[in-house]
């Protein structure tokens, strides 16, 4: 922190003054490749729709409230659905996530080959959001839940494999240490030193993805995988903003529930 | 041993096996019945789940070729074909997920700031929490059709989605982080008698700054990932592209655009693992 004398002044500075000048460049880039895609954003927009923007929200407000409670009922069967898709859905994807984590981490891989091949498959899981699997799962094996379910599951994976194999590769390496000397195989040193020591972090991650995929079970039926998301798209392409607004409401209790429950199990557990 | 007299019988069962040379570990659950409840549990809603999925296997079976194709195109994507709308929409989506970051993590440093408890007064405390909770509960697909419904197609609607998930997903992070700040340098810069702006910019921001450059860039990766997903509604970007070449079954191309997807989010998850260990 330099002290540069103007006159007989000393003046405090946060930089060198040869640094500020190459900060104050780098903020002047940013700014500059912020404008230049702000630029290409404007182009491609229609601006006259925003003229009236204010009264388009007005009135899809005004038609939202009150939601129109009378399809409820209806709801119950979809809702139910959305649940059974992120409940089977992260079942599904924690059983294949759960070996792929050992066999990604270092410590306990049995292969480096392996080890890339796994950390492959769960980088391209976590890269792709569930609503594209549900896409392309739609064109594989048909509309309907199972594959929503699959979507979630091979979203999931990705999630769960890599915090998983991250707890992995953090535990103590002293009790697989103290397990290898008394002649343990490798299975027992896994179920016997490895596993009591990732069992809360990997119990917290599962609920933790489990909220997660609730959230997103119930988009899933925009591309036509199930659940209340089915009942949205319909509502929406049918302008009944009212029923938009029960399914919105919906959607809201039940996400705020499953937060509720993935906290108290989290709390529970750690 | 003192135990709950329900299973101890369990429990000197273990020990004589033990004295045997059988160790079993000691199960998680002490009551045997509760065990079997759960397991009973967690079986019928697997079987009541299972019934509510209607599986059409015939229909799978025809789709199985498909799927087969799918992975097959991902030995041989074709960026070339339809080269044109994979560039104009990884633009579209890149520049977007830029935009949208920046005007979201400004939006959300004042946000943040108000909703952090140790240095805003209750009102302003509430409010912002409202706003976080706001945009925390919607899926971005959601609030993407809203904004669609109200600035019509196009990027602009991405990035106000984007921007808006920004907000709470930074604000709630940053005003946890400045609730957990170090009292003392807080106080110190009070005590001077420097104003709230110099205050915040003295004693918080450099205490907050590593982890919210770290944050930012994480979020940056985020919203990329989603803006591949938004174009699905009309919000502009990638998606757009990809949801019609899977429906036309065009699965090369599809392969071309996740692969390239897939490529982009290492490539910014590496950059920003090095950002983070330069600015700590």
């Amino acid at each position: 922190m330099p002290l540069i004398r103007q006159g007989d002044q000393p003046v405090w500075k946060k930089r060198e003054p040869l640094k500020q000048y190459a900060h104050w460049a780098g903020w002047m880039l940013g700014g500059m490749l912020f404008v230049w895609c702000w630029a290409i954003i404007s182009e491609n927009t229609i601006w006259e729709f925003l003229y009236d923007a204010d009264e388009q929200a007005a009135s899809l407000i005004g038609r939202m409230i009150p939601p129109d409670w009378s399809i409820t009922g209806s709801l119950m069967l979809p809702l139910w659905d959305t649940i059974n898709i992120a409940t089977v859905g992260t079942v599904m994807g924690i059983a294949i996530a759960f070996p792929l984590a050992f066999l990604a981490a270092r410590n306990t891989t049995p292969h480096p080959a392996l080890r890339a091949v796994a950390l492959a498959i769960i980088v391209s899981s976590r890269s792709i959001n569930a609503l594209i699997w549900a896409m392309l799962l739609v064109t594989i094996v048909g509309p309907g839940s199972f594959a929503g379910m699959l979507a979630i599951a091979l979203r999931s994976i990705g999630f769960v494999g890599k915090l998983v194999y991250e707890a992995i590769e953090e535990i103590h390496p002293t009790p697989v240490e103290a397990l290898s000397a008394t002649g343990a195989g490798r299975s027992q040193v896994l179920a016997y030193a490895v596993w009591p020591q990732i069992m809360p972090a990997f119990a917290g991650i599962c609920v933790y993805r489990w909220d997660i995929n609730i959230r997103e079970a119930t988009t899933l039926g925009l591309v036509g995988a199930g659940g209340i998301g089915l009942q949205m798209n319909a509502a929406i392409n049918n302008l009944a903003w009212g029923q938009v607004a029960t399914v919105f409401v919906l959607i809201f209790a039940t996400v705020v529930v499953s937060e509720w429950v993935s906290a108290k199990v989290r709390h529970a557990m750690l | 041993m003192s135990s709950p007299s329900t299973d101890s019988g369990a429990d000197q069962q273990r020990l004589a096996l033990l004295k045997d040379g059988i160790w079993k570990p000691l199960p998680l659950i002490r009551d045997a019945r509760w065990r079997w409840a759960l397991n009973a549990a967690v079986l019928l809603y697997i079987v009541l789940a299972w019934l509510s999925v209607d599986v059409n296997w015939s229909r799978v079976a025809q789709g199985m070729d498909r799927g087969v194709a799918f992975m097959a195109s991902f030995l041989q994507p074709d960026f070339v074909t339809r080269s044109g709308e994979i560039f104009t929409g990884l633009k579209e989506s890149l520049t977007m997920t830029l935009a949208a970051t920046v005007i979201g993590v400004l939006l959300a440093i004042p946000v943040g700031l108000g909703a952090a408890r140790n240095i805003s007064p209750l009102p302003v405390y509430l409010f912002c929490r409202t706003i976080i909770a706001l945009s925390r509960t919607f899926q971005e697909i959601i609030i993407a059709i809203l904004f669609v419904a109200m600035f019509g197609f196009g990027p602009l609607a991405g990035v106000v989605t984007l921007a808006f998930a920004t907000i709470g997903f930074m604000a709630k992070l940053l005003a946890e982080d400045i609730e957990d700040t170090q009292k003392e340098p807080l106080e110190a810069i009070r005590a001077t008698g420097a104003s709230w702006l110099q205050w915040v910019n003295y004693a918080v921001q450099p205490q907050v700054m590593p982890r919210l450059i770290g944050l930012s860039l994480y979020r940056l990766d985020i919203n990329f990932r989603e803006s591949a997903v938004i174009g699905i509604v009309g919000a502009g970007g990638i998606g757009a592209t990809l949801n019609t070449s899977i429906n036309r079954y065009d699965y090369d191309t599809s392969a071309a655009i996740l692969l390239l997807i897939i490529v982009i989010v290492l490539m910014s998850e590496y950059l920003s693992g090095y950002v983070r260990k330069w600015t700590q």
